[in-house]
C-alpha cells in the first residue's frame, strides 16, 4: 500500500487540512496524527485544488512531434498543475476514428504524468463534410465524448446540426471552434478594428465568432442537445452565450488565459507570439471575458496550448502559425487576474479549472472534491509566490510563449495524480 | 510589451530603417526632399553617377514583383555607385517553405549594408529588421506602408505646388488594400497637408472612422463633392479581382460612381487650375483614371517615376553615407 500524507492544506480556500491519501484514494480529511510509512508533502500555506483539467490542449502528436509529443505535453501539463487534458484532433492524421483515439490514449497511458483524453473530430478529416465515426469513437477504450473540429468551425449549419443530433445519443457534446470562415478566412489574423487597419493586416472581426455562437446555440436547442463553445473571445458571444443559458438552452463555454489578460495592441509589433485564433482582442473584449467567467456565464478556463515549431513562428505575420503555450502558465494566468484581482476565490477557481471542465467532458475521476472517498488527483498552489515566466524553461518542447518575462503571482507547487505527485515545483517526480 | 519582443527577437542592432514613415521626423523628411531636389539635379546631367556610396552593398530582396520599383532602387544605388544586387524571394504563403527570417539571415550573410524589401505580407520589413544586421528599407509590405512611395508622392507634389501645408489632397480608390495610402496619411500630416480619404466603404480600412478622428483626416463617399476642393488627387489603383470579394458590383459602377473620368477632370481644372493628379502606378485605365485625366497637363504621373529615383538615392544616401558621418 502506498500511503501519502499532505499537511496544512486550505481545502480551496475552505480552511487548512490534512489530507491522507492511500492507494490513489482519500482516505481522511481532517487532522491526521499518525500515518505510518507516508510520504510526507507539507503544504502549509499552499491551496489545494481538485486536480485541474483542461479541455482544450494541442500536443501534436501524431505528425508533429518536433512541436510536442504526448509525452512533453504531459509534462508541461503536470507541472502546469493539470491531472488531465483533453488532446483536441487536429493532429496529422486526425483524430477521426476509434483507433487513432486509442492510439492516444495510450501514448498518454505510457507518459503517465497526467491522463489524456481523446477528443475526436467532428468529421472526417476535419473537412467539414461528411460525420467522422462519432459512435465508434464513443465505443473505443478511449471512450470519447467531447466531439471537436477545432482549428476550423463546423460551420456548415446541417452538419453541425446532425452531429449534435447524433452525438445525444451517448451523451456526447460538440465543442464547436465559432469561426465563420466567410466572415474570417483563411488570412485573417488579426482583431479587425482600427489597428489591423492602420497595420494593413487582414482582419478577423468579432462577428465571425458572434454569428456562429449565435447559430450554435439556436441548433442546441431545436436539436435539444449540449453544445460547448471553444475559446469565447468577445463581449458580443458572452452576450449570447449569457441568453441561450438564461433560457434553459444546454451550452456550456470556455475562456483561455490568454483571452483573459492579452490585448490585441500587442501584435502591434508583428511579432508571431502573439498571433493566435481567435485573436487578441481589445480591453472591453478582455473585461467582458474576465466577468462571464466571474458570473458563471463562461463555464471553464481552457488553455487552448498550441505548441509550434520555432520556424512554424518565424514567418510574416501573416503566414506564420496561430497559437501559444499555455498549460505552464494558466493557474498563474487564472491567479493573478482573477483571484488578485478580487473576481474569483479559490473555490471559484477549482470550478473553473476543474469542476465544470471535468462534467463537461464527462471525466468522473476528475473534479471531485477532496473528501474521503474522492480520487487523489489534486493541485497544490502556493498563492503568493511570484513567479516570472522565462520560455527557456519550459517543458513543452515548443518556445512560442507569450508570458515571458511577465511576473505572475501564484505559483504551482505540487500535482498529484491519483495518489502520485507527478511535478513538484517545476519539475516532473 | 516592447522591451519583451526586442528581448525575443533583437539581436541588438541599433542600425537607421526606413520601414515606416512614422520613423522619420518632420525635419527628416523635409531633408530627404531637400537631398532628393539635389539628386535630381544630378540625374539631369549626362555623367550621373555619384560616388558617394562606392564599396557597399545594396540588395533588393523583393518576395513580390514590382518591376517598377525594383528599377528604381536599382538605378539609384548605382547612381550612387553603390553595388546593387537583385534577389527575388518566393513570397510564402503557406508555413511550409523557408521561414522569412532564414532567408533574411542566408542574404545577410553574405555581407549587405542595406536590404530593400518588398513583400505581400504587411510587417515583413519590421520582422527582418529584428533579426538582421543591415539597414532595411521597406519598398512595400503587403497593405501595410510603402514609404518612399510617399515620400516621392510628397515631393512630386511640392515641385508643382510648392509647401504642402495647407493643402487639400484627396487620395480616391481602394484604400482598404493599399499600402500607398497609409504612408502617405502619416507622412502629408507631418507636412501639413489636409486629407481627404474617398472610398465606398467597403474599400476603406477597417476602424477607419476612429482613426481620422484621432490622426485628423477626412473622409467621404462623395467624390464629386470633394474634388472641387482639392489641390492634389491621388488616384489609386483597383483591381479587378475585388469584384470576386464583394467589394463592389461592377468595374462600370465603380467608374460611375470613383472613378477620374473627363466630367471630373473638367471639373478639377474649373475649380483649381493648379491642382494636379497623381497616381502611384501601374493605372488601370479607364477603371480608375481615364485617358484624358492621366494624360492631362495637370497629372504628375511620369514625374513621380522619375522622382522616384531622387527620392530613393536620397533615403539611401542618408541611410548609409550618414553612418559614417560623411553627411553634408
Amino acid at each position: 500500500m502506498s500511503a501519502l500524507l499532505i499537511t496544512g492544506a486550505d481545502l480551496a480556500g475552505a480552511g487548512a487540512q490534512d489530507l491522507l491519501v492511500e492507494d490513489g484514494v482519500i482516505t481522511e480529511v481532517g487532522s491526521v496524527r499518525t500515518a505510518k510509512g507516508a510520504d510526507v508533502l507539507e503544504a502549509d500555506g499552499l491551496v489545494a485544488l481538485p486536480g485541474l483539467v483542461d479541455l482544450h490542449t494541442h500536443l501534436r502528436e501524431p505528425g508533429r512531434e518536433d512541436a510536442e509529443t504526448i509525452a512533453s505535453g504531459s509534462a508541461a501539463a503536470a507541472v502546469g498543475g493539470f491531472t488531465a487534458v483533453l488532446a483536441m484532433a487536429n493532429t496529422s492524421p486526425v483524430t477521426d476514428t476509434a483507433e487513432a483515439a486509442e492510439r492516444i490514449l495510450d501514448l498518454g497511458r505510457a507518459a503517465g504524468l497526467v491522463d489524456v483524453q481523446p477528443v475526436g473530430a467532428v468529421t472526417k478529416g476535419l473537412a467539414g463534410e461528411e460525420l467522422a465515426e462519432l459512435g465508434l469513437m464513443h465505443r473505443s477504450r478511449a471512450r470519447v465524448s467531447v466531439f471537436s473540429d477545432d482549428g476550423k468551425c463546423v460551420h456548415d449549419a446541417r452538419v453541425m446540426r446532425r452531429a449534435l443530433e447524433y452525438v445525444r445519443a451517448f451523451g456526447g457534446v460538440v465543442s464547436q471552434h465559432a469561426q465563420d470562415p466567410h466572415l474570417a478566412g483563411p488570412t485573417a489574423c488579426c482583431h479587425e478594428g482600427e489597428l489591423s487597419g492602420r497595420l494593413g493586416l487582414p482582419g478577423w472581426p468579432g462577428i465571425a465568432e458572434e454569428t456562429i455562437v449565435a447559430r450554435d446555440v439556436m441548433l442546441a436547442r431545436h436539436t435539444g442537445s449540449r453544445v460547448h463553445i471553444a475559446h469565447v473571445s468577445t463581449a458580443g458571444s458572452v452576450d449570447v452565450v449569457r441568453w441561450a443559458k438564461a433560457q434553459g438552452i444546454d451550452v456550456t463555454a470556455e475562456v483561455t488565459p490568454h483571452h483573459l489578460v492579452l490585448t490585441t495592441d500587442l501584435v502591434s509589433g508583428y511579432d508571431p507570439t502573439f498571433k493566435v485564433n481567435p485573436p487578441l482582442r481589445p480591453l472591453e473584449d478582455v473585461q467582458a471575458l474576465r466577468e462571464a467567467l466571474a458570473d458563471g456565464t463562461i463555464d471553464a478556463v481552457a488553455t487552448d496550448h498550441a505548441p509550434h515549431a520555432r520556424h512554424d513562428k518565424e514567418h510574416a505575420f501573416v503566414d506564420a502559425a496561430f497559437g501559444m503555450l499555455g498549460l505552464e502558465t494558466a493557474l498563474a494566468v487564472v491567479s493573478d487576474t482573477m483571484v488578485r484581482g478580487g473576481l474569483l476565490d479559490w473555490a471559484g477557481v477549482a470550478r473553473v479549472m476543474s469542476v465544470a471542465p471535468a462534467r463537461i467532458a464527462g471525466l468522473a475521476d476528475h473534479g471531485r472534491p477532496l473528501a474521503t472517498g474522492s480520487p487523489a488527483s489534486l493541485t497544490l498552489v502556493d498563492p503568493s509566490a511570484e513567479v516570472t515566466v522565462d520560455r527557456s524553461a519550459s517543458l513543452s518542447l515548443s518556445r512560442n510563449n507569450p508570458w515571458h518575462g511577465r511576473t505572475l503571482r501564484g505559483a504551482v507547487h505540487a500535482t498529484v495524480l491519483r495518489g502520485r505527485v507527478t511535478a513538484l515545483k517545476g519539475a516532473i517526480s | 510589451m516592447t522591451a519583451i519582443l526586442t528581448a525575443q527577437t533583437s539581436p541588438g542592432h541599433t542600425r537607421q530603417h526606413l520601414l515606416s514613415v512614422h520613423d522619420l521626423s518632420t525635419d527628416r523628411i523635409r531633408e530627404i526632399l531637400e537631398t532628393a531636389a539635389q539628386m535630381h539635379a544630378v540625374q539631369r546631367r549626362e555623367v550621373k553617377k555619384l560616388p558617394t556610396l562606392r564599396g557597399r552593398t545594396v540588395v533588393n530582396l523583393f518576395f513580390e514583383d514590382s518591376t517598377r520599383t525594383r528599377s528604381s532602387f536599382e538605378i539609384a544605388g548605382k547612381w550612387l555607385s553603390a553595388d546593387v544586387i537583385n534577389i527575388s524571394g518566393k513570397g510564402s504563403s503557406t508555413s511550409k517553405g523557408e521561414s522569412l527570417r532564414d532567408t533574411a539571415l542566408t542574404v545577410a550573410a553574405m555581407g549587405v549594408d542595406a536590404l530593400v524589401i518588398r513583400h505581400s505580407a504587411s510587417g515583413a520589413a519590421q520582422q527582418v529588421s529584428q533579426w538582421v544586421d543591415a539597414h532595411i528599407i521597406n519598398a512595400g509590405d503587403g497593405t501595410h506602408e510603402h514609404p518612399t512611395q510617399a515620400l516621392l508622392d510628397a515631393y512630386t507634389m511640392q515641385q508643382r505646388l510648392g509647401d504642402l501645408s495647407g493643402r487639400h489632397v484627396a487620395i480616391v480608390g481602394d484604400l482598404t488594400h493599399s499600402r500607398v495610402v497609409r504612408s502617405n496619411l502619416i507622412c502629408l500630416g507631418k507636412l501639413g497637408a489636409r486629407v481627404t480619404l474617398v472610398a465606398p466603404p467597403t474599400l476603406m480600412p477597417s476602424g477607419i472612422a476612429s482613426w481620422a478622428a484621432s490622426d485628423g483626416f477626412e473622409l467621404s463617399h462623395d467624390l464629386d463633392a470633394v474634388l472641387p476642393t482639392v489641390d492634389a488627387v491621388m488616384m489609386l489603383r483597383v483591381q479587378r479581382e475585388r469584384m470576386s470579394g464583394g467589394y463592389f458590383p461592377t468595374a462600370r459602377e465603380y467608374t460611375v460612381g470613383y472613378g477620374l473620368t473627363r466630367p471630373r477632370l473638367d471639373a478639377l481644372v474649373a475649380a483649381n487650375p493648379e491642382a494636379v493628379i497623381c497616381h502611384p502606378g501601374p493605372m488601370n485605365r479607364g477603371l480608375e483614371i481615364g485617358a484624358d485625366a492621366a494624360d492631362a497637363a495637370q497629372s504628375l504621373i511620369l514625374d513621380q517615376v522619375s522622382a522616384g529615383v531622387a527620392v530613393r538615392m536620397s533615403v539611401l544616401y542618408h541611410l548609409l553615407a550618414g553612418e559614417e558621418g560623411s553627411a553634408s
